[in-house]
Formats: C-alpha cells, sequence, structure tokens
C-alpha cells in the first residue's frame, strides 16, 4: 500500500499535540522533529505487520532517544497497532505508553530505552542476533544529538563497525539543541560526518531532515549499503519543534515544556494548514 | 580444579547444546578463562573491548532478539561501573542476560584497591529484579551454572576464578533460592557467602573444641536471600554471625539484617569495614581486611555474648 507521506507526517504530529496537549506537558520539541523519519520507515521502508507485532524476521526500530516515545506511540497507533484513543492515557498512572518507551508496556516497541547512549548500543545487539539469525531483518536506530555526547554511543558505533553490521541503519536527529543550550554551546559534536565516517561507518547527510522526500531517498540509498560490510548513519538536520512556530521559536526551552489544550488545538490547525 | 576453568567448561557444554547461549567480554576473556572457547565457538562468542557499557546493553539486545547472553569482566567493571546499564537495558528491560563479575574482594589481589570490589553486592542488591549468587566451590558452580542458564531473567554472579577448597560432596543438589546448611548447631548461627565458606567450616570446628555448636549455612545466593532458612536458624540458636568477602554495609550483612529485621536476635558481622581494598596477595588481604578464621571465631563469640 501506498501512503501520502506528507499527509502522514501531519497526522503523526497533530496525535503528538493531541496527546501531549491533553497531559499539558512533554517532550514536545524532539517528538515534532523526527516525524518525518518515523513516517518514511513505518509507512514505507519497515517490514512489520502490525497485526502480527513479534513477526520473527520483521524489520526493528530502536528509538534510543527515548524521550521521543510519544512520537513513536502516535506513528504506531496511526500504522494500526493499538487505538488512537490510548494516545490520551499518554504518561497517566497505569498507561501502557510512558514517557519513555518500554518494550514491555508499548505493543509495536522493540527496545526499553530512555537512559542515553544504552539504546543505541541495545540496537547494536539487536543487528548482530538478526546477522546471527539470518534472517536478513534491516535493524533501524534514531539518536540524539545530544544524546551523542554520551561515550557509550562512540563504544556502540566502534563495535558495530568492527564486526560489520552492515543490517544496521541510523538516523542522527541533529536539531543542534539540547536542555542547557545548542549542542555546539554545550559541548559541540561537530563535525558529525566525519567522525562518523571516521568511526567506519557509511555517512548520509540529509540537508532538511523534515522534508519527508529527502527523508525517503536517504533511506533508499541506504539500504543499497546493505551487504556493503558497513553500518550507516543518516543525519537528519532537522528543526527541533518542526510544523509549530509557537514552539520552534521557544528554542532551546522546546525540549519539555508546557502546552495547553488550546495551544495543542490552535497547533493542529496549524498543520493542517487552517489557520 | 580452577573455578573459570569448572565455568568455562560449563559454558562450553551450554553454547554445544544451545545455539542461543552466546558469552561477552569486555577484554578480559584470558582472565575469565574463556579465551579457548572463541575458536570453538566463532559464533556465539563475542569481545566487546574495553567498553562494559556497550557490552551490557548489546547483551540486552541479543537477548531481545532471543539470545541469552552472558557477560563478564572483573566484578568492579561488571558493577559498579556499569550500574546504569544493568539497571535499565538489562533488569528494568527484563532482559535475560548473566552478569558475571571475576575476582570478588580481596581475590583482586594484586590488581589492588581500583579493581577490588568491596560493594558490589550492595550496588546489584539495591536493583530490582537482580538475583545475586557467589559459588562456593566447583562443585556448587558446576550445579548452579544448568540452572543459571535456565532461570529466564537477570542474575549477576560473583565469581572467585582460581582454585577454592572443595566444601560440598557429589552428592550436593542445588536450590538457586535456597540456602545450603553445612551444619546444624544450636549455640548460634552463622551465614556465609563464597570464598569465605570453607573458613567458616574451619571456624566452627575450632568453635566446637570449646563447646560452642554452631550451625553453618552458606547463603550462595544473597538476593534473594532464603529468609525462611536465615530466620528459622536464627530463631533457633538465637545468636548470629555474618561473613563475607565485601564491605559489611550493603552485602550478606544487610540483608540478614533486612530478614531479621522484626526479630530480637543479636547480630554480628566479620566483613570489610567500609573501606576501599588495597594491593597484596591473599594472606595479606586477608589479615589486612580482617578476613581470618581467628576473627570469625572471635565473631561468633561476641555474637553468643549478646544472647
Amino acid at each position: 500500500m501506498n501512503y501520502d507521506l506528507k499527509e502522514i507526517c501531519k497526522d503523526i504530529r497533530c496525535d503528538i499535540m493531541t496527546c501531549i496537549g491533553h497531559l499539558g506537558v512533554g517532550h514536545i520539541g524532539g517528538c515534532l522533529s523526527v516525524v518525518e523519519a518515523l513516517a518514511v520507515l513505518y509507512f514505507k521502508e519497515m517490514h512489520i505487520d502490525p497485526k502480527q507485532p513479534q513477526m520473527p524476521g520483521r524489520d526493528r526500530f530502536i528509538c534510543s532517544k527515548g524521550h521521543a516515545g510519544p512520537a513513536v506511540y502516535a506513528t504506531l497507533a496511526n500504522r494500526g497497532y493499538f487505538d488512537k484513543k490510548e494516545l490520551l492515557t499518554l504518561n497517566q498512572g497505569g498507561t501502557n505508553l510512558p514517557s519513555h518507551c518500554d518494550m514491555n508496556r508499548t505493543i509495536g516497541i522493540d527496545m526499553t530505552t530512555g537512559s542515553l547512549g544504552q539504546g543505541f548500543s541495545c540496537a547494536v545487539g539487536v543487528a548482530l542476533g538478526s546477522k546471527l539469525e539470518k534472517d536478513g531483518a534491516t535493524i533501524y536506530a534514531m539518536i540524539g544529538d545530544g544524546e551523542s555526547q554520551e561515550g557509550q554511543i562512540w563504544e556502540a558505533a566502534m563495535f558495530a563497525a568492527s564486526k560489520k553490521l552492515d543490517n544496521l541503519i541510523a538516523f542522527t536527529d541533529y536539531n543542534k539543541m539540547q536542555i542547557d543550550g545548542t549542542v555546539a554551546e554545550v559541548n559541540d559534536i561537530a563535525p558529525l560526518a566525519e567522525k562518523w565516517a571516521a568511526f567506519g561507518w557509511n555517512v548520509i547527510d540529509v540537508e532538511d531532515g523534515n522534508d519527508v522526500e529527502q527523508v525517503e531517498q536517504a533511506v533508499e540509498h541506504a539500504k543499497l549499503g546493505l551487504g556493503s560490510g558497513k553500518p550507516t548513519m543518516i543525519i537528519l538536520n532537522t528543526l527541533k519543534g518542526c510544523g509549530v512556530q509557537w514552539i520552534v521559536d521557544l528554542g532551546t526551552a522546546n525540549h519539555n515544556t508546557n502546552v495547553s489544550e488550546e495551544q495543542a488545538a490552535a497547533a493542529i490547525r496549524e498543520i493542517r494548514g487552517e489557520d | 580444579m580452577e573455578m573459570r576453568a569448572v565455568y568455562a567448561a560449563c559454558l562450553a557444554e551450554m553454547m554445544e547444546n544451545d545455539k542461543h547461549v552466546v558469552v561477552l567480554d569486555a577484554d578480559l576473556s584470558k582472565a575469565s578463562g574463556t579465551l579457548a572457547l572463541y575458536k570453538r565457538f566463532p559464533e556465539q562468542m563475542f569481545d566487546c573491548g574495553v567498553a562494559e557499557q556497550n557490552m551490557a546493553s548489546i547483551a540486552a539486545g541479543l537477548s531481545s532478539y532471543g539470545f541469552k547472553p552472558w557477560i563478564e569482566s572483573f566484578t568492579p567493571f561488571a558493577t559498579r561501573r556499569i550500574c546504569d546499564q544493568v539497571a535499565i537495558s538489562i533488569s528494568y528491560a527484563k532482559r535475560n542476560v548473566k552478569v558475571v563479575g571475576t575476582d570478588p574482594g580481596i581475590a583482586a589481589e594484586l590488581n589492588g584497591g581500583t579493581h577490588m570490589s568491596m560493594e558490589d553486592i550492595g550496588v546489584i542488591r539495591s536493583i530490582p529484579g537482580m538475583v545475586i549468587f557467589e559459588p562456593v566451590d566447583e562443585v556448587q558452580l558446576r550445579a548452579a551454572m544448568p540452572v543459571l542458564n535456565a532461570y529466564e531473567g537477570p542474575v549477576y554472579m560473583r565469581l572467585f576464578r582460581k582454585e577454592l577448597p572443595v566444601v560440598f560432596g557429589e552428592d550436593y543438589k542445588f536450590d538457586l533460592f535456597k540456602a545450603d546448611t553445612l551444619k546444624e548447631g544450636k549455640d548460634l548461627s552463622i551465614f556465609v557467602s563464597g570464598m569465605l565458606t570453607a573458613d567458616v567450616v574451619e571456624a566452627s570446628r575450632l568453635l566446637a573444641a570449646e563447646g560452642i555448636d554452631a550451625e553453618v549455612i552458606n547463603v550462595h545466593t544473597i538476593k534473594p536471600i532464603d529468609r525462611e532458612t536465615v530466620i528459622a536458624s536464627a530463631r533457633k540458636t538465637g545468636a548470629v554471625l555474618t561473613v563475607e568477602n565485601h564491605n559489611v554495609i550493603g552485602g550478606l550483612q544487610s540483608a540478614v539484617l533486612e530478614a531479621l529485621a522484626a526479630e530480637k536476635i543479636p547480630v554480628c558481622a566479620v566483613g570489610v569495614e567500609d573501606r576501599f581494598g588495597e594491593v597484596g596477595k591473599l594472606p595479606y588481604l586477608r589479615e589486612a581486611m580482617g578476613l581470618t578464621v581467628e576473627n570469625i571465631v572471635a565473631g561468633a563469640r561476641k555474637a553468643l555474648s549478646l544472647k
């Protein structure tokens, strides 16, 4: 089935706004910046079946920046893993949709993440597992740019290249912002493409990681690297808060911020182009 | 036989029988006794290099793919260094990963204070979901390995690498969650884990010569502690001594005290008195840390005097 990915991105963004607006607070900026990548993976590229979330040999996605959980949940709900109504339970006591991804609670979540750096190593372990099982799966992972300051990211990078895990395609959500300031101010990770190349990875630099066509092309290009002996890093130059202007305008304050239901409703109109 | 040789032989048997058993190292396979297994099981042995955090989380990822990973390093690097990875990637995520720390406490000898974990049990014991097992001798280790492998959940094993006096007979029956009574007695209960168990057995003979009838119980699984056996023995004898190659804070004494919190029974301890390790050979370190048979005897007398 061919989906209209631009429309899917709008749907995911609206659902992120709805669930975080309903709750009143959340990691809104870094949820909105990864939407295009999620749409491309779950609605085009991944070999998955929402009716069989544990299907052997399925492609897997590990969101190492676990605080983007609400974006993943919105994507899973749109893809039919669970009812969209469940999104309104985000972070409520007893919910199956906690702030950070939890494989034991949420249908469709392949790994528990949230302590930064660890999910990426887990993804490398999953990629190794798939190689050992020879099941042909492709393993996708998403890391944050602030997260890339964790030493464990580079331990995992070294191991994945060393073990030739070319079934691993990772993304960096390079939105250039973290909690305490810009990434460049706090502890610069530049030059990022050169670092990944030096660690032995194929690197694809996407000029606009919030342009769904560019992301789609990058993943298609990355898939050509399956079998190349190298894992691939797709650097997505993104905008933190993308899609909702007032959230973008908050700058580094948009990492985890209050969102009222009225603000969410206005944001949804903005995303739908109704204003 | 060295404990690591038994450990490696058990791993080899498990890997032979089950392709999903995998072992991950952080550049210490030689020390762990598993180096020779790399040639025999190239698709089940992985050296992550000096990167323990990555090793722990990779194991969690492998476990999500149906593998049964064992990760190994020296005790401080398998616990305090990767505490968050053990807590989150492994236990919080309910991953079936076995964490093996070698050279516990004073066993690190010439590597000295930096490599000497006096706190590893305390670190791991406070993480929900973790089981902590410390073998006494090769008989218990051999009996435990398949049980640990079959147990679906995270376990930390605190493994002395070299030779240890054999305490258990060949007819030994192992239960992961049941403490072993080595000697019944009526005057006091001595609870011990790991390498000091043989010393406690020796101390109990010296105590018997003084007319003191000590009950000796090996608490091989420190978490979850066998409360039933601990409480029943303590109630029977009315005095308790704990003996451990670990800080007296957070380890066996703490676990026993927690089990006995509602009992009015005196508890004394022989263990490392809240200090770091230092370099030296075992005889020196036993003296320096007070982990001697004489101290165990003295500790028993003290516990008795508090009855």
